[in-house]
């Protein structure tokens, strides 16, 4: 019989090798087809006299099996489609577990009189999620001894869960602890800690492992997994009434808590199923964890979340924004000019990403002293995230300093990151214009200038465009793309291939004040002034801020990014627009802190907090005697809506005002650019998902209470009604 | 309906709950034993008249399990017919079982039982009996918990109790507990555990600190700050508490109680009993109460249980001129005394666990012994006995010295 999604090789000896190469993909994933054409295969396998061992291994290069296809898994939810969603998870489960049965039961097997026919992983690529869940249902696992494969669980950081024994199987070989850690974080580990914990048997010489495998099947022909066995135990402890079990239960509860803050159902769902699993049979443990995936797919958080973090980034990452008529730019050589914290992040970002960079400043000096910059951070990341010394190396390597504007002459695209001032920027335009090829791009980093007044002073304004980093820019998976008027498609084109180059995630945003993220923040921390102008206490707002997810409170980052700045922007602002300002009712406070407290933020005298020499911080105590606090508090529910419209108001307005073109923008933008909260989808994808009725129901009702400025446009209603705003996922 | 009537109360003294405490070769079945042995036999009783034991015990597992009410009454020597039961409220559980019985009485279910406590925290550990409340993590999300000395810090930060005011109850139950042993106040109450051969090996409270000790108190590392910070516990009482900005780690192996090993137990019956075998009342029970509170804060219950105590007796806080609330921790006093706005003075007068420590299957059976001892020397006419209970709850017992 042919299968599609893999193929099937008997050797001599009767060994089978499952190639597993699903049609029309880069990587391996479980969907319906190869769920359905393995559980056949599997049957026959079990049935077959001819056959006496399988080796599971990939026809792909890099990639074993790199789990379930979210796609699919999304569709699903869209559909509805419960009953057939909730047959395959169940019909995965119940294969592995065939698989590793040998189709006999557990009470057969506990008697010692039957046994399965030996199933081996040869893994030569990565194996995540459900791919690493068939390793482990395989009696025997070998993987290639290369420390860029990864092995993981990531479930949870989509807001599900290994819902096919991966974390039953982990905990049984690995321990509680070890499964735990792979499960809550989501972290993959390589090959060599795999094997260090016995989540793997052996490590084989890299392209041996399928070799390795049939050795293994030949000496093992009657076998059994250890926790089919009589007498087995879990390593390192279990059970309600263990002492390690009970210590390491009670501890992961207290940090996923503070973590998650009751947001991510997954975490919690995790941590269940290894506490209920710990305690249950394999069989019992199995079907809890697939009851428990299933309950999570029907769920509103994972749904958001997979939408927002990985459809509608797939959207953006795939360059559906690009002008499809302009062919693929190649760009090997990137000058930035400006090396201070944002110019040296740029070129560390594109010289990781493989280009050649000339880091340009007024000297020489200072070029060297913005590539030092560079190589500190490199640091400081290979560290992190584990790149070895050589790759570091030659990362550095690709960094040229130079004093000269002569140099640009060599660039395919530049890169301007110097201070955010009209003047000192319309100066490097010139310079820049003078030596810039015909062919290349030119690009001035920005967060707050206009592209288009910026562009005036170009010659060729039409190969002029705005991308605004963030910062620290090696970290931030976001950029905002910004065409002035006269930005001809080309340019965008590059722009977009460029964030891609370097593995940013672009939104393409109109040229306007603040863009996307820098036009919601300012409202978004005035609100938080607001209402400690009104007298609410300070902690209770940071801690709403906390509660609904965001990473830190809005007082501790006005003060991190220094009122000071705030209170500049406020008056520029004011100065530009003259009547045509708009208070956002916070004007008074910044007035007061900056101007007569002389309280600039964490680089100063200290802002909302006072900052002490061991690091730590307080809230400023002095605060309440300028802005006396109301002797009726709101509920926390109150201040944490006031601060999650705060942000889902503005965010509406940007796109009906079309400031972003859909709602992946938005989404992704508000995700990656400032920290909303991936459990919301974002907040168009989180209005979706409540009901535009709701949301305009609540927006109104907040807006009666606190002010106009949470009154939703006018347009909200039918922007929702159109499909096109949302295709493709919707 | 019946009135309860309390006879007689005794104690083990509480001994550290530690290897090294003087408790420690004792089994807690033998230290309920001994205390039923005592109640029988100083008020001349043969046993068949006592119609049932109520014991409370925290940790009911290894020799602590299997119902230790039962097997120490038959310990003892009590006839077979009288019944036994163990009751398990916490840090309530002994005030528990002796409102049991005093309800007992009251129904006319029984004329005469004995409640009261044990546990042996140097020979069955807190927490031996693990439990789903902080493990099971569906259960420990849901409920927001945090570790019993998290919550006492938590009201300490909430209510603003600093660690100065917080070591001063420290303090004063050391020097109050030290005085009452001075002058004999304990005397009535007390008896000496004694091993095989009847030697003593105890007969005072073992952790009470000479007064030179005590300003040691001040340079102790907060206990539960590695918890709160690391773990998570800190940030899960401010998302339930979320006008904090931080909790501050106000409480440490001074300010809290210590782990004990004891044993307690009242008689109580009604009149006709009284009458009957020559038994001389003592005090009545007036009203008693228990609550649930916040499972999170989790210790401020003895304001709610001594208000609800104090409402069906009709009575109001003013009405009472003595109070014993359990020191599990110096805030849980120190917030009684403010939520109750009543004077200190009339609050843990022998001092309390913090001095003495907290056998806490066995507390509340002693702290209301206490009481009644005190309200005679004194002569004072109605006090409240109150502890602070794990899972957020209180249980309150009023009692009327009789004369």
């Amino acid at each position: 019989m042919a299968y599609s999604t893999f193929k099937v090789e008997i050797d001599a000896d009767g060994i089978a090798t499952v190639l597993i190469d699903v049609p029309g993909v880069s990587m391996n994933l479980w969907n319906e087809q190869l769920i359905n054409e393995f559980d056949d295969w599997v049957d026959h396998f079990i049935g077959s006299d001819d056959i006496c061992g399988v080796v599971l291994a990939s026809g792909k290069e890099s990639c074993f099996l790199a789990g379930a296809d979210l796609q699919m898994l999304e569709d699903m939810q869209g559909n509805c489609d419960r009953q057939s969603r909730d047959g395959l998870i169940e019909k995965l489960t119940s294969c592995l577990r065939k698989l590793e049965t040998g189709g006999n039961t557990s009470v057969q097997l506990m008697k010692g009189n039957v046994f399965a026919k030996p199933v081996a992983a040869a893994v030569e690529g990565l194996a995540l999620g459900g791919g690493l869940e068939l390793v482990l249902a395989a009696h025997y696992r070998v993987v290639d001894n290369n420390p860029r494969i990864k092995l993981g669980l990531p479930e949870s950081q989509l807001g599900l869960i290994p819902g096919a024994g991966g974390l039953q199987r982990a905990m049984r070989l690995a321990g509680l602890r070890f499964a735990t850690e792979m499960g809550v974080s989501g972290r993959s580990i390589d090959p060599v800690t795999a094997h260090a914990n016995g989540l793997i048997q052996q490590l084989s010489p890299v392209g041996e492992s399928i070799a390795f495998a049939k050795t293994w099947i030949k000496a093992n022909p009657r076998v059994i997994q250890p926790w089919d066995a009589q007498g087995y135990k879990i390593p390192g402890g279990s059970g309600a009434l263990d002492p390690r079990a009970i210590q390491l239960f009670v501890g992961e509860n207290g940090k996923a808590q503070k973590v998650t803050r009751h947001n991510y159902p997954a975490i919690q769902a995790v941590l269940s199923c290894l506490y209920q699993g710990m305690i249950l049979p394999i069989d019992l443990a199995l079907s809890n964890d697939t009851k428990s995936f299933r309950k999570l797919l029907a769920d509103r958080v994972p749904q958001r979340m997979i939408r927002a973090i990985f459809s509608s980034k797939k959207y953006l990452d795939s360059g559906q924004l690009r002008p499809v008529e302009v062919p693929q730019s190649k760009l090997d050589t990137i000058a930035v000019v400006g090396t201070g914290l944002m110019g040296s992040g740029i070129a560390l970002a594109s010289a990781m990403a493989g280009a050649r960079v000339l880091i340009l400043d007024q000297d020489k000096g200072i070029a060297e002293k913005g590539k030092n910059f560079a190589q500190d951070r490199l640091k400081l990341l290979a560290a992190r995230s584990g790149i070895d010394s050589s790759a570091c190396q030659s990362i550095m390597e690709r960094i040229i300093p130079t004093g000269s504007y002569a140099d640009i002459a060599e660039a395919d695209l530049v890169v301007e990151a110097v201070f955010e001032d009209p003047d000192v920027k319309t100066l490097v335009i010139r310079q820049v214009e003078t030596h810039l090829r015909t062919d290349a791009i030119f690009a001035t980093n920005t967060s707050t200038l206009p592209i288009s007044q910026l562009s005036r002073h170009c010659e060729r304004p039409d190969r002029y465009i705005g991308i605004h980093f963030l910062s620290p820019v090696e970290r931030m998976a976001l950029v905002e793309i910004i065409p002035g008027a006269k930005t001809g498609k080309s340019t965008l084109a590059v722009a977009l291939d460029f964030a891609r180059m370097i593995g940013k995630t672009p939104i393409v945003v109109k040229d306007v004040r603040g863009f996307y993220t820098n036009r919601i923040m300012p409202v978004y921390l005035a609100e938080a002034m607001i209402m400690v102008m009104e007298g609410v206490k300070p902690a209770l707002i940071e801690n709403a801020a906390s509660l609904i997810g965001m990473p830190v409170g809005p007082l501790a980052l006005i003060d991190e990014t220094a009122l000071s700045l705030h209170h500049q922007l406020m008056v520029s602002t004011q100065r530009e627009l003259g009547a045509d300002y708009q208070p956002l009712g916070h004007e008074a406070l910044l007035e007061k802190m900056v101007k007569d407290l002389g309280r600039n933020g964490r680089r100063g005298e200290g802002g909302f907090y006072d900052y002490h020499e061991d690091g730590t911080k307080r809230l400023w105590l002095g605060l309440a005697a300028h802005f006396p606090l109301a002797s009726d508090q709101p509920s926390v529910e109150d201040v944490k809506e006031r601060l999650l419209y705060g942000q889902l108001i503005p965010a509406i307005h940007c796109l009906a005002d079309g400031i972003v073109s859909d709602r992946q923008s938005a989404d992704v933008g508000a995700i990656l650019g400032w920290g909303f909260p991936t459990w919301t989808g974002g907040p168009i994808g989180y209005i979706e998902h409540i009901g535009v009725n709701e949301f305009l129901t609540c927006a109104n009702r907040i807006a009666e209470k606190y002010g106009e400025r949470f009154r939703p446009p006018n347009k909200a209603e039918a922007l929702f009604q159109q499909k096109s705003m949302f295709s493709p996922t919707m | 309906m019946k009135d309860a009537l309390i006879f007689d109360a005794v104690r083990t003294p509480r001994g550290r709950g530690k290897v090294t405490g003087a408790l420690h070769p004792i089994s807690p079945v033998v230290l309920a034993t001994q205390v039923l042995q005592h109640l029988r036999d100083r008020n001349f009783l043969r046993g068949v008249e006592i119609e049932d034991v109520a014991l409370g015990c925290v940790s009911a597992v290894g020799e602590q399990g299997a119902l230790i009410a039962r097997v120490a009454a038959i310990n003892a020597d009590f006839p077979y017919s009288t019944a036994a039961i163990h009751v398990n409220r916490f840090c309530g559980s002994a005030l528990e079982a002796v409102n049991i019985i005093a309800t007992k009485v009251m129904s006319g279910e029984i004329d005469l039982g004995i409640g009261g406590g044990v546990e042996s925290m140097s020979r069955v550990p807190i927490g031996s009996d693990g439990g789903a409340w902080a493990m099971d993590p569906d259960i420990a999300f849901k409920s927001h918990y945090i570790p019993q000395g998290v919550s006492a810090d938590l009201i300490a930060s909430l209510y603003g109790f600093s660690r100065e005011s917080c070591d001063e109850i420290a303090t004063e139950s050391h020097l109050r507990a030290a005085r009452s042993w001075e002058e004999g106040r304990f005397a009535r109450s007390i008896v000496p555990v004694r091993d095989i051969l009847g030697a003593v090996l105890l007969s005072h409270d073992e952790s009470i600190r000479d007064r030179n000790e005590l300003g040691s108190i001040g340079q102790l590392e907060p206990s539960f700050a590695k918890q709160g910070q690391q773990l998570g516990f800190d940030s899960i009482a401010i998302q339930k508490y979320p006008e904090l900005e931080c909790i501050d780690h106000v409480h440490h192996a001074g300010n809290s109680s210590g782990l004990a090993d004891g044993a307690s137990g009242v008689l109580i019956g009604n009149a006709e009993t009284a009458r009957k075998f020559g038994l001389k009342p003592r005090a009545r029970i007036v009203s008693t109460a228990s609550i649930g509170s916040d499972p999170t804060i989790m210790l401020t219950g003895p304001e709610f249980a001594a208000k609800k105590a104090l409402q069906r007796a009709g009575m109001s806080v003013s009405d009472i001129e003595l109070w014993e609330v359990n020191e599990a921790f110096a805030a849980v006093v120190l917030r009684f005394v403010q939520a109750m706005n009543v004077q200190y003075d009339s609050v843990n007068v022998n001092g309390g666990a913090i001095a003495m420590g907290h056998p806490t299957g066995a507390t509340g059976g002693m702290i209301l012994g206490t009481l009644l001892d005190e309200m005679e020397r004194t002569n004072k006419s109605l006090g409240l006995a109150t502890l602070c209970i794990g899972g957020g709850m209180g249980t309150a017992t009023i009692i009327e010295r009789i004369n």
